[in-house]
């Protein structure tokens, strides 16, 4: 059924009782021709390109938990794409470019709302990698632009510009484009069109192992509901990617750290952007709700609980507080946590692997929410004819190895 | 917050007082000259990233100062054992005996 204001009207006469299962609960096939291990926003995504764009339907997506249960129902929904190298500019553009028209794709309202990404620069440093950023920017064709503190003050009224502070704000990065989306619509919109499309989402079923033949290529995957055929296999795994990869032989250069984020009680419409602060490190935008929706940094160590520690929000609220005077009496609601797949050099791995039928989206770490449908488009184009899409040809495992790293650790220093 | 004990001190003090190290055990080439590509792109960054048991080195940054090994369980975040730099990785059996 197409959502409509007919359908809407439709349904509200019987009360909202007869609305159609968004997505049913398919039980495995026995094979597929490609499945796509984690239903996240990256992998509902990719089913549901590889049958709307590249013409095979004949697609499985398999999850361990729920869908959209892991870092796409945990992120702060922060959207981008000021980045400083070629590579990540083009990439995480063509994700923007993708977000612009995808809930009248989907017909399913993802609430993408650009309503600007300030960045704010506290002190000489931080003035001068901005602007070397926004002139990176500008040659590639990004937006972004330098706003002086008066002009943050007056893009985010929030804001506590005084120069008496610890950290002062000198000024500050606009991306204008950027912005935030509703993080679960994201995933139930693709798992909607993707399933209408002939996709099998099979949730509660992780995979256990990946099956090789004799000369070393994919022949289906392990799962807790039994074997699986696929002569292509999609793993989009996030936190747990390595440990896919692992399954085939493979060693990655990928940790898994806890990334933690909170909401305060619900308040009036006060927040009318998303401000980054990368030197006192805190971001921060005001959910439809109401909510105050903050991210924190990443705790220190591996793990794989899907949650930190309170000190590491303490400080967070400190850095908020700081810049915010007006929410220091703001109660905070609930906290939680992510397991985010963090690389060397901060990019993603999204291409082909050694093994051949295995292909491989991950690596995304703190920031990939924004890089959905890019990602998802992607990786369904490599799948579907076993080659890389010149966007992401940069991207691959091969870069440990030649040395030729896209360093986006180094261009900001912390999350994304 | 994890309590964590530091085996030179022998007290057990807050996390905030160490800092991560990364994976321990990650010994330094002997003669980077003879290494390969592959090799090199092993010792800077393939890492284990196991869901369970790891090994890894922390640094008492606020106390000693002293960097030291530690085995964690990376799903439960508990942490089995510390033990000294130069010291033997530990045996599955002493984990399992630590675990039990
Ligand atoms: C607190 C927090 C804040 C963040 N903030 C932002 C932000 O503001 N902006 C931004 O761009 N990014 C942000 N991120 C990062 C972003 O959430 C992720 O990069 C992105 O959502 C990854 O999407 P995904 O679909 O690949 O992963 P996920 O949604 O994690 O999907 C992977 C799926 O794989 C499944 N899986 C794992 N193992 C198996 C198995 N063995 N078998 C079957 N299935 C398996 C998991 O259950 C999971 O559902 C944040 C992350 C966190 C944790
Ligand atoms: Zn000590």
């Amino acid at each position: 059924m197409r959502y409509s204001v007919r359908s809407l009207f439709a349904n509200a006469l019987s009360g909202h009782k007869n609305w159609p299962e968004q997505w049913p609960d398919a039980t495995p096939k026995k094979s597929y021709d490609v499945i796509i291990v984690g239903a996240g926003g990256h992998g509902l995504g990719a089913a549901y390109y590889l049958a709307s764009k590249y013409g095979v339907t004949n697609v499985a997506v398999i999850e361990k938990g729920w869908l959209g249960g892991g870092n796409t129902g945990r992120n702060t929904t922060i959207i981008r794409s000021n980045y400083l190298y070629d590579e990540s500019a083009r990439l995480y553009d063509h994700a923007v470019d993708l977000w612009d028209g995808l809930s009248q794709e989907l017909n399913y309202n993802v609430m993408f709302s650009k309503r600007g990404v300030l960045m704010l620069a506290h002190n000489v440093h931080d003035v001068q990698s901005f602007q070397r950023h926004i002139h990176a920017n500008r040659l590639n064709g990004v937006d972004n632009q330098w706003l002086t503190p008066e002009q943050s003050k007056e893009f985010c009224p929030p804001l506590d510009i005084s120069s008496q502070k610890r950290y002062p704000v000198m000024g500050g990065a606009l991306q204008k484009r950027a912005g935030v989306a509703r993080h679960d619509s994201v995933a139930w919109g693709y798992a909607r069109a993707a399933a209408q499309l002939g996709v099998d989402i099979i949730q509660n079923c992780a995979v256990t192992g990946i099956k090789r033949d004799a000369n070393g290529a994919v022949e289906g995957v392990e799962t807790e509901k039994g074997f699986i055929a696929a002569k292509k296999i999609g793993v989009s795994a996030a936190g747990n990617s390595s440990i896919i990869m692992n399954m085939a032989g493979l060693d990655f250069p990928l940790e898994s750290y806890p990334l933690q984020a909170l909401v305060s009680e619900p308040v009036k419409p006060i927040f009318p952007c998303v401000v980054m602060s990368n030197s006192v490190h805190a971001y921060i935008s005001q959910s439809d709700k109401g909510e105050l929706v903050i991210g924190a940094g990443t705790d220190q160590y591996l793990s794989y609980s899907q949650r930190g520690a309170l000190h590491i929000i303490e400080h967070t609220l400190a850095a908020i507080c700081e810049i915010f005077p007006i929410f220091k009496r703001m109660r905070m609601l609930r906290s939680w946590g992510g397991a985010v797949d963090v690389t060397p050099d901060r990019s993603c791995i999204l291409g082909k692997t050694p093994v051949q039928g295995l292909y491989v989206n991950c690596g995304w770490g703190t920031g990939g929410f924004k890089a959905t449908p890019g990602a998802a488009d992607l990786l369904a184009y490599t799948i579907a004819k076993d080659e890389p899409h010149p966007i992401n040809a940069p991207f691959t495992l091969e870069r440990f190895t030649t040395g030729r790293l896209i360093d986006e650790a180094a261009a900001a220093a912390v999350a994304h | 917050m994890m309590l964590i004990e530091c085996p030179v001190c022998k007290e057990k003090r807050p996390e905030l007082e160490f800092r991560y190290a990364g994976e321990a055990h990650i010994a330094r080439p002997e003669d980077p000259d003879a290494l390969s590509d592959q090799e090199w792109a092993k010792y800077l960054f393939i890492r284990s990233n196991p869901r369970g048991t790891h090994f890894e080195r922390w640094v008492h940054a606020h106390g000693c100062a002293k960097f030291f090994n530690a085995v964690r369980d990376t799903v439960t975040d508990k942490f089995v054992m510390t033990y000294k730099c130069g010291e033997a990785r530990p045996s599955p059996e002493q984990i399992a005996e630590r675990q039990s």
